[in-house]
C-alpha cells in the first residue's frame, strides 16, 4: 500500500525489464503459432535449472543459463521427434515431453532442498517482491542482482532479432520459402527455443517458470489484435508488456485492500499476468480493427446503410410508378420487404433525413435530388444484378429478386461497369423493368475511375 | 415490390418443388465467413437415380452436401428430404465423407468403422453387439472387404479404405446415399466394386448421389447430372444436361463477378475496408 | 527391502488406501486421456488444470465470507472443476472471435489464469484465518498427507467417470474418428464433446489433490500416448493406458512413501514417463523396433530382388555379366554393388563374389526368374490396365515388386499370360533411369 521509493520503483524496472526480455520471443512464438511452446519450454527448464545449480552452488551463473539453453533444445528435439518418429499428434507429444522435464526437474530441486538455497516455490512462482534486496555493484552503483542480468538478456535478444529480423520473419511466415531463398528455417527454429529457453531462466526468479508464459504470449497476442503489421506488433507488445508489469505491481498492492483490511498486498508476479490478461481482454473489445465492440459498432452501421438503402429504392420504385409512399406505410414496407427491425428503420430513416437525401411533403416522403441520384445506384445494381444472375449465372428469374437484394449494398461503380458490359447493356431487368441509367447525375465523379484498372 | 414485379416476369415458371422427392433444396444459398460460396441452389432430385455432383475445384460441391445435412449452417433457403426437414429422415440418409476427411491412423479396424453405421439405430449407450457386427460383416462382404475386416484401417490401401466407407452406408439400409468423392484416387477394380454396389442399390430404388471429378465416367457411370459452379449451371437426365454447351458454361471459368460480389459481402460484414 | 515390499503389496493401511485411490485415478485419466488424445485435445487439459486454481482459491474466498473455514473440499473442488470449465470455453471464445490461434489462446487462458490464483492465493495467505494449507497442496499435490476420507471420494469420482467413460464408448468412439458422420447421423457433437470436456475436468481435479494441477496433465497423455504403440483397438489402447495409468500410480506412491524427499506426483510422472520410453522403442505394434525391423526386411528383400534383376537382365541383353554393366543399371556405387554380390554369394546365389564376370547358379538363376517375371508382369499390368506409360512403368513396377502376393501374381498370370512363361521387357532394358 504504502510505496517505497527505491524498493518498489526496482520491481517495475525489473518486471518491465523481464516483459521487454520476454515479448521479444514471444512475438514470433505467437506468429507461429507455438505459444504453447513457450509453455512447454518455461516448464521444461526446470531441470536444465536444477543442474546448473547443482554444477555451481550458487544462483546466477553461466552454468544455469547452459543447462537451461540444453533443456529448451531438448524439448525442442524431442518433441519433434516424437511428432515425427513416434506419430504422436504435436500438442500430445509436447505434454509428454514437458511434463515429464518438470517433474524430473522437481524432484531434483526438492531432493537437493537441503543443500542448496532454491526454493521451488521461488522457482515457479517467482520473488520479484524480495529481489530489489538482494543487491550487486553494477557500473558503480548497487543494484539488485537481477537487474543486469535481465539488462543483458534483453540486449541479447534485441540484437539477435535486429540481426535476423528478416530471416525470422520469413521462415515464420513461410518455411518453405525461406528454405527455397537458402534460409535455415530450421536454425531459426532452434535459435528462438535458445532465445526462448534462456530468457525463461533470466526471468524465472522474478515472474516464475509457469507466469512467464504469460509475458512470452499475452503482450504478443494483445500486440496482435491491435495491429496487422509485424514491426508494429513487436513495438506494441513491449509497451504492452511493460504497462502489464507496472500494473500488476501497483494493483498487487493496492487492490487487496479494497476488499480486506487484513491483507495488504499479494503476489506481484500473480498480478502481472492478471494485469497482462486485463489488457488482452481490453484489446479483445476495442481494438480498432478487430475488436468486438468495433465489429458490433460496424455491424449496427452496416445494416442502417443496407436499410437506408433500401428506403432509397422504395422511394424510387414508388417514384417510378407514379405512387407515393406514405410515412406510415414505410415501417410496414421495409418489415415486411427489407426484413428491417423497428429500430433499425428508425435509425435509417433518422440517417436518411439528416443527410438529406429524404425529406417530407406533408403525409409522405420525397426523394431529394441527392438522394434521388442514390437511389438510381441502388436500384441500378438490383437490375443490372437481376438481369446479370438471371443471364450469366443461370439462376431462376423469380429467385434473382432477393440475391440482388443483398448484391445491391456492396456493388460499386467498377462493379456496376461490368456487370453492365456482360449483360449486353440490357435496358430491362428479367421482370421488365427499366434499368436507369447510370451517370446520368455526377457523372464525374464516377467517370473519373475507368473500369479496369 | 416483389409482389409488384412477380407478375411480369418473363421467363422459368415458378419453383414447384416435388414433396416426395428424396432431396430437394429450396433457394438455398450458403457462406463460409459471411462469403458465399453457394448461391441460390433450386434442386429436386428425382427417386430411384443415380446421380453426380460435378464442377471445377471450388465450386461448392462438397459443401452442397454438408449443407444439406446441416453440418455447415446456410444463411437462407431450407432442404428436404420427402417433404421433411432432416432431422426427421436421419434414418433414412447415409453419408460418406471424403476420405481425406478422417485421421486413418485411428486405432480401429475395418469392421469397426462400418459398424459405426449401426451407430444410430442402436442410441445412446448401447454397445455394439453381434448383431450389429454381423451386418457390418455382411456389408463387407459385399465390397470384396470380408477378409480384411481385422486390419487396422491405416493397413488398407486408398480404395480398401474408401470400400470400408462405402460399407458404412451400405450397413445403414438408408434410401439416400450422399457420398463425397467416392471415386477419389482409387485404383479401376475398386471403381468398379463401388460403381456396382452403387448400382445395386439404385436397382433396389434407392437414389445415390455422388460428389465426382472425373468428367470422363460420367456418361457410363450416372443417369442423373447436377453441374454446379458456385451455383446450378444444370441439372437433369444425362442425356438432356451432360452437353457441350453445359459443360463450357461450368468449367469455362469462374464468374469473376460472382467472385467479386462474394468478397465484397465478406468483407462488408467482417467489417474490413468499408467506407 | 522389508518395508519396500510390506509397501508396495499393500500390507500397510495407510498407504493402502492412498495407493487404491490413487490407481483408481490412474484408470480413469488413463481412459479419458486416451480419448482426448485422439480427439486431439491433450493440451486443453493443461488449460483446465491451470485455471482449477483461481477456482479454488475463489471458492475458498466464498466459503470464508459465508462464514465457513473455507476448508471443505467439496465446495473447493466445485470450484475448480466450473473454473476448469470456464477457461476452456474461454479458449474455444478467443479462438471463434480472434485471429489468434489455438495455441495463443490456450496459452493466454492458462497462463493469466494461473496468475489470478497465485494472487488469490496471496491474498488468502494473508487472511487472519487463512490457513491455506489446503491450497497450497493443490499445487503440487499431497499424497503422503491423504486422508481416509480423500482416497475414497477419489476412488468414487473415478468409478463414476470410468463409469461414464464406458456406457458412452460408442459415441465418444464416433466423436473421435469421425465427427463428420457423427453429425450427419444425427448425433449431437457439440455436446459430446462438452462431454469429453467434462470427464476431462473430473478426472484433472480429482487428479489436483494426487498429483498436484501442473502433473495432472502428465496423468491423461502420457500413459495414453503409451499405450497407442502397443495396440491398433480403441478398446485395448483404454485398457492399456488404464493399466499404465494405475501402475505408474502405484509405483509413484510407494517409492515417494519409500524414499524421503520424494515428491509423489514427480514420482508418478516420471515413472509414466519411463513407462512410455519403454513403449516407443519396444511397443509391439507402432513402437520404434518393430518399425525398424520391418523396414529393414522390406529394404533386404528389395535389395536382393535388385540385384538378381539386374544381373539376369544384363545377361539376357549382353550374354555375358560384367561388374561394371550392373553399375551402369541402377544408382548405386561401386561399394553398394560389391556388397549385395558378396550377400548374394553367400545365399549361393551367383557363382563367386569376386572376379570381373558374375555368374547366377542354378539357385540363383531361379530365384532371378521368379523376380523378373514378377516385375514384368506388373509392368504390363500398369501398361495395359492403368494406362501408363511404357517409359514410365519401370520405376512403378520397381516399387510394387517387392510386395506382390502369390495370389496377385497368380491373378495377373490369369489376366496376362500362361503360367511359367516370361514375358519380355515391354521397355528397352538399359541404364538407370534419371
Amino acid at each position: 500500500m504504502s510505496w517505497m521509493n527505491g524498493l518498489d520503483d526496482w520491481i517495475i524496472v525489473l518486471g518491465a525489464l523481464a516483459a521487454i526480455a520476454c515479448v521479444l520471443p514471444g512475438t514470433f512464438l505467437v506468429l507461429r503459432g507455438m505459444g504453447m511452446m513457450g509453455d512447454a519450454i518455461s516448464h521444461a527448464v526446470l531441470p536444465g535449472i536444477a543442474l546448473g545449480f547443482f554444477v555451481s552452488g550458487t544462483r546466477d551463473n553461466v552454468w544455469m543459463f547452459l543447462g537451461a539453453a540444453i533443456a529448451g533444445i531438448v524439448t525442442a528435439v524431442l518433441t519433434q521427434f516424437l511428432h515425427r518418429m513416434g506419430r504422436l499428434e504435436r500438442g500430445a507429444a509436447m505434454g509428454v515431453v514437458f511434463t515429464s522435464l518438470f517433474a524430473l526437474g522437481l524432484v531434483m530441486i526438492v531432493q537437493a532442498a537441503d543443500h542448496v538455497d532454491l526454493d521451488p516455490n521461488c522457482v515457479l512462482y517467482g520473488a520479484i517482491e524480495l529481489a530489489p534486496l538482494d543487491t550487486v555493484m553494477f557500473l558503480g552503483m548497487e543494484v539488485p542482482r537481477a537487474f543486469p542480468v535481465l539488462l543483458v538478456v534483453c540486449l541479447i535478444n534485441l540484437v539477435i532479432i535486429l540481426l535476423f529480423y528478416k530471416e525470422m520473419v520469413i521462415s515464420s511466415f513461410d518455411p518453405d520459402m525461406a528454405r527455397s531463398t537458402g534460409i535455415h528455417s530450421g536454425l531459426m527454429n532452434q535459435v528462438l527455443m535458445v532465445m526462448t529457453a534462456a530468457t525463461c531462466v533470466a526471468c524465472f526468479e522474478v515472474v516464475g517458470s509457469i507466469l512467464v508464459v504469460s509475458l512470452l504470449v499475452i503482450p504478443a497476442a494483445t500486440a496482435r489484435l491491435i495491429s496487422d503489421r509485424l514491426s508494429i506488433v513487436l513495438v506494441l507488445a513491449v509497451i504492452v508488456g511493460v504497462i502489464g508489469a507496472g500494473l500488476g505491481h501497483i494493483s498487487a498492492i493496492t487492490v487487496p485492500s479494497w476488499f480486506s483490511s487484513d491483507v495488504e498486498d499479494t503476489s506481484t508476479s500473480g498480478m502481472m499476468a492478471v494485469a497482462a490478461g486485463v489488457l488482452f481482454a481490453l484489446a479483445w473489445v476495442l481494438a480498432p480493427r478487430h475488436g468486438l465492440l468495433v465489429l458490433a459498432i460496424h455491424r449496427i452501421r452496416l445494416r442502417v446503410r443496407i436499410v437506408s438503402e433500401d428506403v432509397l429504392g422504395f422511394l424510387f420504385r414508388f417514384e417510378e410508378r407514379g405512387e407515393s409512399m406514405s410515412v406510415h406505410n414505410i415501417r410496414q414496407t421495409l418489415t415486411s420487404l427489407a426484413d428491417a427491425g423497428p429500430l433499425a428503420s428508425r435509425l435509417a430513416i433518422v440517417s436518411l433525413k439528416r443527410r438529406r437525401l429524404v425529406y417530407r411533403e406533408g403525409s409522405v416522403w420525397k426523394l431529394s435530388d441527392a438522394g434521388r441520384a442514390r437511389a438510381v445506384e441502388v436500384v441500378r445494381s438490383h437490375r443490372l444484378w437481376e438481369t446479370w444472375l438471371w443471364r450469366q449465372a443461370d439462376l431462376a428469374a423469380d429467385h434473382v429478386h432477393g440475391q440482388a437484394m443483398r448484391l445491391e449494398h456492396v456493388t460499386d461503380e467498377r462493379m456496376r461497369a461490368e456487370l453492365e458490359i456482360q449483360t449486353g447493356s440490357v435496358s430491362q431487368d428479367p421482370h421488365g423493368r427499366p434499368i436507369p441509367a447510370g451517370d446520368s447525375e455526377g457523372e464525374d465523379g464516377a467517370a473519373a475511375s475507368p473500369p479496369g484498372d | 415490390m416483389m409482389a409488384t414485379n412477380a407478375s411480369s416476369v418473363p421467363v422459368v415458371p415458378g419453383s414447384e418443388h416435388d414433396a416426395t422427392a428424396p432431396l430437394s433444396i429450396h433457394d438455398m444459398t450458403v457462406a463460409y465467413h459471411r462469403k458465399p460460396v453457394l448461391w441460390d441452389v433450386d434442386l429436386d432430385v428425382p427417386e430411384g437415380q443415380l446421380a453426380c455432383i460435378i464442377g471445377p475445384n471450388g465450386a461448392g460441391k462438397s459443401t452442397l452436401l454438408k449443407a444439406c445435412l446441416d453440418l455447415v449452417p446456410r444463411i437462407s433457403g431450407e432442404v428436404q428430404f420427402w417433404g421433411e426437414s432432416i432431422s426427421r429422415q436421419r434414418g433414412r440418409v447415409a453419408y460418406v465423407p471424403q476420405r481425406e476427411s478422417v485421421d486413418w491412423d485411428f486405432p480401429v479396424n475395418a469392421l469397426d468403422v462400418v459398424a459405426m453405421g449401426t451407430y444410430r439405430r442402436l442410441g445412446w449407450c448401447r454397445p455394439v453387439g453381434r448383431r450389429q457386427r454381423s451386418a457390418a460383416m455382411e456389408a463387407l462382404e459385399r465390397v470384396d472387404l470380408a477378409d480384411l475386416a481385422g486390419r487396422q484401417i491405416s493397413q488398407l490401401s486408398g480404395g480398401q479404405q474408401q470400400r470400408v466407407f462405402l460399407a458404412r452406408a451400405l450397413v445403414q439400409d438408408a434410401d439416400l446415399y450422399l457420398m463425397d468423392e467416392p471415386f477419389a484416387s482409387v485404383d479401376a477394380s475398386t471403381e468398379q466394386a463401388i460403381l456396382s454396389a452403387l448400382r445395386e442399390l439404385r436397382s433396389q430404388g434407392r437414389t445415390v448421389i455422388c460428389v465426382h471429378h472425373d468428367l470422363q465416367t460420367v456418361q457410363e457411370s450416372f443417369d442423373w447430372v447436377v453441374m454446379l459452379n458456385m451455383r446450378v449451371v444444370a441439372a437433369g437426365s444425362i442425356e438432356d444436361t451432360f452437353t457441350i454447351e453445359n459443360l463450357r458454361r461450368t468449367y469455362g471459368g469462374r464468374l469473376t463477378l460472382l467472385d467479386q460480389a462474394a468478397m465484397a459481402l465478406g468483407r462488408a460484414h467482417r467489417g474490413e475496408e468499408e467506407g | 527391502m522389508d518395508t519396500f515390499w510390506r509397501v508396495l503389496l499393500l500390507q500397510d493401511y495407510n498407504t493402502r488406501l492412498v495407493v487404491i485411490g490413487t490407481v483408481l485415478l490412474g484408470i480413469a485419466a488413463g481412459s479419458v486421456g486416451s480419448l482426448l488424445l485422439l480427439r486431439k485435445r491433450a493440451l486443453v487439459g493443461d488449460v483446465i488444470s491451470h485455471a482449477t486454481l483461481p477456482g479454488v482459491g475463489v471458492a475458498f474466498l466464498l466459503m470464508v465470507m459465508m462464514g465457513g473455514t473455507g476448508r471443505w473440499s467439496i465446495g473447493l473442488l466445485l470450484g475448480a472443476a466450473i473454473a476448469g470449465v470456464l477457461a476452456a470455453a474461454l479458449v474455444l471464445l478467443i479462438k471463434r472471435t480472434t485471429m489468434l490461434r489455438d495455441d495463443a489462446a490456450m496459452a493466454i487462458v492458462m497462463s493469466a489464469a494461473f496468475g489470478l490464483g497465485i494472487a488469490l492465493l496471496g491474498v488468502i495467505q494473508d487472511l487472519p484465518n487463512g490457513n491455506q494449507a489446503g491450497l497450497e497442496s493443490i499445487i503440487y499435490g499431497k499424497t503422503a498427507s491423504m486422508v481416509q476420507a480423500d482416497a475414497i471420494g477419489i476412488g468414487i469420482a473415478a468409478i463414476i467417470v470410468i463409469l461414464i467413460s464406458a456406457a458412452l464408448y460408442k459415441e465418444f468412439r464416433l466423436l473421435c474418428f469421425d465427427d463428420h458422420f457423427a453429425g450427419s447421423q444425427g448425433w449431437p457433437v457439440t455436446t459430446l464433446d462438452l462431454a469429453l470436456l467434462l470427464l476431462g475436468t473430473a478426472v484433472t481435479v480429482i487428479g489436483l489433490q494426487a498429483v498436484g494441477l501442473i502433473l495432472v496433465l502428465a496423468f491423461l497423455i502420457i500413459p495414453a500416448a503409451a499405450a497407442r504403440y502397443w495396440t491398433d483397438r480403441l478398446v485395448i489402447m483404454m485398457v492399456i493406458s488404464s493399466l499404465l495409468g494405475a501402475a505408474s500410480a502405484w509405483f509413484g506412491v510407494t517409492i515417494s512413501a519409500l524414499v524421503p524427499r520424494m515428491p509423489a506426483g514427480a514420482v508418478i510422472v516420471l515413472s509414466a514417463s519411463a513407462i512410455f520410453m519403454l513403449s516407443l522403442v519396444l511397443g509391439s505394434r507402432r513402437g520404434l523396433l518393430v518399425r525398424l525391423i520391418r523396414a529393414r526386411g522390406i529394404r533386404h528383400r528389395t535389395n536382393r530382388q535388385h540385384i538378381l534383376r539386374a544381373i539376369w537382365e544384363c545377361e539376357e541383353t549382353s550374354g555375358k555379366v560384367c561388374r561394371g554393366d550392373l553399375l551402369k543399371r541402377r544408382r548405386w556405387t561401386q561399394r553398394e554393388v560389391d556388397r549385395l554380390l558378396r550377400k548374394a554369394r553367400s545365399r549361393g546365389e551367383i557363382e563367386s563374389a569376386h572376379g570381373e564376370e558374375v555368374v547366377l547358379t542354378e539357385t540363383g538363376q531361379e530365384a532371378a526368374q521368379v523376380v523378373v517375371r514378377n516385375h514384368r508382369l506388373w509392368e504390363l499390368f500398369l501398361i495395359r490396365h492403368a494406362d501408363i506409360a511404357p517409359t514410365h512403368v519401370d520405376r512403378d513396377a520397381d516399387e510394387i515388386e517387392h510386395v506382390l502376393g502369390v495370389e496377385l501374381v497368380q491373378e495377373l498370370e490369369a489376366a496376362l499370360g500362361p503360367e511359367g512363361s516370361l514375358p519380355s521387357s515391354p521397355h528397352v532394358l538399359g541404364e538407370a533411369s534419371p
